[in-house]
């Protein structure tokens, strides 16, 4: 069977390359880094584009390489910097509740449901620097769990910790970013559209 | 009786596996009678959607690669 006509490599960096380039960001939040994924996934792509199969499209083929290259990263940086006490302290935000429990002020309301949130080039940089205030770990831990979408057993494996860890980890990443997309998003929003 | 700060962790705990019968009974029940956690869980659930949201779309938006990043992936894609 004849192979698809495929682009040829000279062409990738203006056809994908944008695209792998913000995919990388949205993930790692550092542009040097993504830069670097994102060149290195094209050179992987390159050595290997004899084997490419023409099965699924090409940018199908080079996200693929991507993710494992993220994902490496992912375990690199865990290795480099384990848990720490504070990673895994009982509650991220004490004040948020009383010595019994309860709130003290609670969340507000976000109003509406935005639904088209996900549109908006400014929520976006609010939530990126939201994740980038958050510890490697937990940023990285949240990431794979809502961005990447990957199961818990998964990400334990990648951040080499236990599964009660993780789901402490997590609990507390979404807390802050809750806390954080509050006061840098849904209440300055409200004040300044009357 | 669950506190408002345990049903906060059972929220999150909820959204990565499926709780015992005993404890998704329990949190629930708080969520009928809470409006600070029952307005908890709907952001947090906002923030998940959003971000699926944005991972689904082939328009992510943001930045693009800079020019010197460009050049220096084409110029290392030209001479392997």
């Amino acid at each position: 069977m004849a192979k698809p006509a495929n682009t040829d490599p000279a062409e990738w960096v203006d056809r994908y390359g944008d695209y792998l380039f913000r995919y990388t960001m949205l993930r790692l939040r550092d542009r040097s880094t993504a830069e670097d994924l994102v060149q290195e996934t094209f050179l992987a792509a390159l050595k290997n584009y004899a084997s490419f199969s023409g099965k699924s499209s090409e940018s199908t083929w080079l996200v693929g390489i991507l993710k494992h290259k993220i994902i490496d990263h992912f375990r690199r940086e865990a290795r480099e910097a384990p848990l720490g006490e504070n990673d895994l302290r009982e509650h991220p935000d004490p004040s948020s509740f009383d010595s019994s429990g309860h709130w003290t002020s609670g969340p507000t309301d976000w109003g509406g449901n935005p639904a088209d949130l996900y549109r908006e080039k400014k929520f976006l940089d609010q939530l990126t620097k939201c994740l980038s205030e958050l510890s490697p770990n937990h940023a990285n831990a949240f990431t794979l769990r809502e961005i990447e979408g990957a199961d818990t057993g998964e990400i334990c494996k990648v951040l080499n910790v236990t599964e009660t860890n993780l789901w402490v980890i997590l609990h507390r990443a979404r807390m802050l970013l809750r806390r954080c997309l509050e006061a840098r998003w849904f209440n300055r929003k409200t004040e300044k559209e009357p | 009786m669950l506190s408002c700060k345990d049903v906060t962790r059972l929220l999150s705990e909820s959204m990565d596996r499926s709780l015992p019968l005993g404890r998704r009974i329990g949190v629930r029940f708080h969520l009928l009678i809470c409006r600070f956690c029952a307005r908890y869980e709907r952001q947090l659930l906002l923030i998940r959607e959003t971000v699926r949201r944005l991972t689904a779309t082939e328009e992510i938006p943001g930045e693009t690669l800079s020019a010197e990043a460009r050049e220096r992936i084409r110029k290392s894609l030209a001479t392997p």
